[in-house]
């Protein structure tokens, strides 16, 4: 039994009992999807094909579609790849970190979130793939298998190789994360299953789950312990993807600023992604009940915290370029803000640093258009700025001589448009067939929330 | 039908009500089978007498084996078997080694302690599981009595169900 102040308002509203919560989330799996949906798959499809013509071409032909040069080595790939990486912080850090601080607001959530983590995490190791040119031997480039040339081992000192074993296992542990809170919800759609082939399919999703104690005692230690592995897990997710400029000797990437600053900038961003997406599937699955307008101020406050983390470390990256005396570092930053790249400078900062502020204002943050709209602009901003510290730092190379540009190829947009294809695709799937909302998780706060829904009426 | 277990099997509506039923069943000398729940009860295991999952040491065991075997790879790989001069410094040392121990001190331990708890709990695809009752995935709690554990008649436990607040008592049996 628990004790909930009628005063505070309530997280599941429209005094739901415990059956609706069933109906309302199950009858989305089982029913025809409504015609928006179909819209929406189609032109993910579309983008998908699009990006699977220009994967194609960029497999076949190598690397050289894009449009790399010899000072810009790394530009729209890694871009994407820090971007997508970044995306894919929210959804773990929603249903670790705040579980361990007991926000129950994340149970309407996090079953989304996650699954968004988990195809930005594929998306995002798509870029890294693909530059391997032969990705088919990729794997003996990244993991420590015994090989053919004499046990060459792949290189522990070298922060991309730290990389393949965060994301890696950054991926897996959210994965299995996010199975295990299926695993009650698929047994629910399986109870319910009108016909064979959904019962067998969903069956086996359940891996026979019946909600005994013994069962919800383990699976509650187990989410708990999940929670605490990957707390520090999805800190150090963007500690190592920021090592890979951090370690560097690059004017503009060789700072120790940089951990923070990326794991700040990954929630600000996840966070953006997030609410885009929710704000879609709450409209057109007519989840208002569930994802309330406190669900979606509370994410934009912890818009408006990252936000300005991210603000001051930009201001903090110019004071030490200023105040370090090093004639390169003060160079590259105000090449960054002047140079030929003014223009994405710019960008970021309005994009990062001035937009996110504007959701002080208890207005703003509560409208859904202007959230949407906001939550577009917080990640173009944060792809710019991603953008930003690649390409500026690099295109001003120590010999004036190797001064370059960069201009994206077909290629290099196409590629982008594979990833969004594919992370548009996934996650339209993912709203058919799977609950988009914890259902047990809900469940277990409806009592208390009901009530206090009640209490208010 | 001989090997038929039967069951009592009482369902409930709420969960503050099962709780406080298998309090009284089990004071009553009723041994109780199994409680099955749409979502975890508060205290339950408590109430059941279940001992505290010990899921939390496997969890520490695998992740202490993910630790030891990081670094035993590392040191073995880049410090022994196939060394490497790169820009001069030692073939091994501990700080580039720390981002990959962690790592697989986390994914060792998750993975560990998730098949753990697949395995404890018979947690499999091709499962075909006891349902005592539909709902209870949906918004029904229930107390499952095997008969053959209890020495109360099918009479007496019926009774006793019924005065806990159960919404209905029905009988079940499996093959």
């Amino acid at each position: 039994m628990e004790v909930v102040s009628s005063v505070r308002t309530p997280l599941v509203t429209g005094a739901k009992t415990v059956g609706d919560v069933t109906q309302d989330i199950c009858v989305r799996v089982e029913a025809k999807p409504p015609k928006t949906w179909f819209m929406a798959i189609a032109v993910s499809l579309a983008l998908l094909a699009v990006g699977t013509y220009t994967l194609f071409f960029t497999l076949w032909d190598g690397i050289g579609v894009w449009g790399l040069n010899k000072t810009i080595g790394w530009a729209w790939d890694i871009t994407n790849f820090v971007w997508w990486v970044g995306i894919g912080h929210a959804g773990t850090l929603i249903s670790a970190i705040l579980l361990l601080f007991r926000q129950k607001w994340r149970m309407s959530i996090n079953r989304a979130a996650e699954a968004m983590t988990i195809f930005a995490v594929i998306c995002a190791a798509f870029f890294p793939l693909v530059h391997m040119g032969r990705l088919w031997l990729g794997f003996y480039w990244v993991l420590p298998l015994p090989n053919t040339f004499g046990s060459l081992w792949v290189n522990f000192n070298s922060p991309l190789l730290w990389d393949v074993f965060a994301i890696t296992t950054y991926f897996t542990v959210s994965l299995v994360f996010w199975y295990i809170g299926l695993i009650p919800d698929f047994a629910t759609i399986r109870d319910r299953a009108k016909n064979k082939v959904s019962a067998a399919i969903y069956g086996a999703l359940s891996f026979g789950w019946t909600g005994a104690a013994k069962d919800w005692s383990r699976y509650e230690s187990v989410s708990l312990i999940l929670a605490g592995l990957a707390t520090p897990l999805v800190l150090s997710v963007h500690t190592i993807v920021s090592f890979d400029f951090a370690t560097s000797v690059i004017p503009g990437w060789h700072t120790t600023i940089f951990p923070p600053y990326f794991v700040a900038g990954a929630v600000f961003s996840g966070f953006a992604m997030v609410l885009t997406l929710m704000l879609i599937t709450r409209k057109v699955y007519k989840l208002e009940d569930y994802i309330t307008i406190q669900h979606i101020e509370y994410m934009n406050i912890i818009i408006i915290v990252t936000g300005s983390i991210v603000g001051i470390a930009y201001l903090t990256e110019l004071f030490m370029a200023w105040y370090s005396g090093v004639p390169a570092e003060q160079y590259a930053f105000l090449n960054r803000a002047t140079g030929p790249y003014w223009w994405a400078y710019w960008t970021m900062m309005t994009c990062n640093v001035i937009s996110p502020q504007l959701f002080w204002i208890k207005k703003i943050r509560t409208s859904l258009w202007a959230t949407f709209i906001l939550s577009i602009v917080v990640n173009i901003g944060m792809w710019f700025e991603r953008f930003v510290i690649i390409v500026t730092s690099l295109h001003r190379d120590f010999l004036p001589s190797s001064w370059a540009m960069f201009y994206p190829t077909f290629f290099d947009v196409g590629d982008y448009l594979f990833t969004f294809g594919f992370f548009f695709t996934a996650f339209f799937l993912f709203a058919k067939f799977f609950p988009v909302i914890n259902m047990a998780e809900v469940k277990s706060i409806i009592k208390s929330t009901s009530s206090s829904d009640k209490a208010i009426k | 039908m001989a090997t038929a277990s039967n069951f009592i099997v009482g369902v409930y509506g709420d969960d503050d009500i099962v709780l406080k039923a298998v309090k009284n069943l089990r004071t009553s000398g009723v041994k109780i089978h199994e409680v099955f729940s749409p979502f975890p009860i508060h205290g339950i295991d408590e109430a059941l007498g279940y001992k505290h999952s010990r899921l939390p040491k496997a969890a520490f065991m695998f992740g202490a084996l993910g630790f030891s075997l990081a670094l035993i790879m590392q040191f073995w790989m880049m410090g022994y078997d196939w060394q490497m001069i790169i820009g001069g410094k030692n073939f091994a040392s501990l700080p580039p080694f720390v981002p990959v121990t962690f790592e697989l001190t986390v994914l060792l331990s998750a993975l560990g302690m998730v098949g753990t708890f697949m395995v404890a709990s018979d947690l499999k695809p091709y499962k075909k599981p006891k349902i005592f009752d539909v709902r209870i995935t949906d918004d029904k709690h229930v107390v499952a009595i095997n008969l053959a554990e209890n020495k109360l008649s099918k009479e007496e436990i019926s009774h006793l169900i019924a005065g806990t607040g159960a919404e209905e008592v029905n009988e079940k049996s499996f093959e």
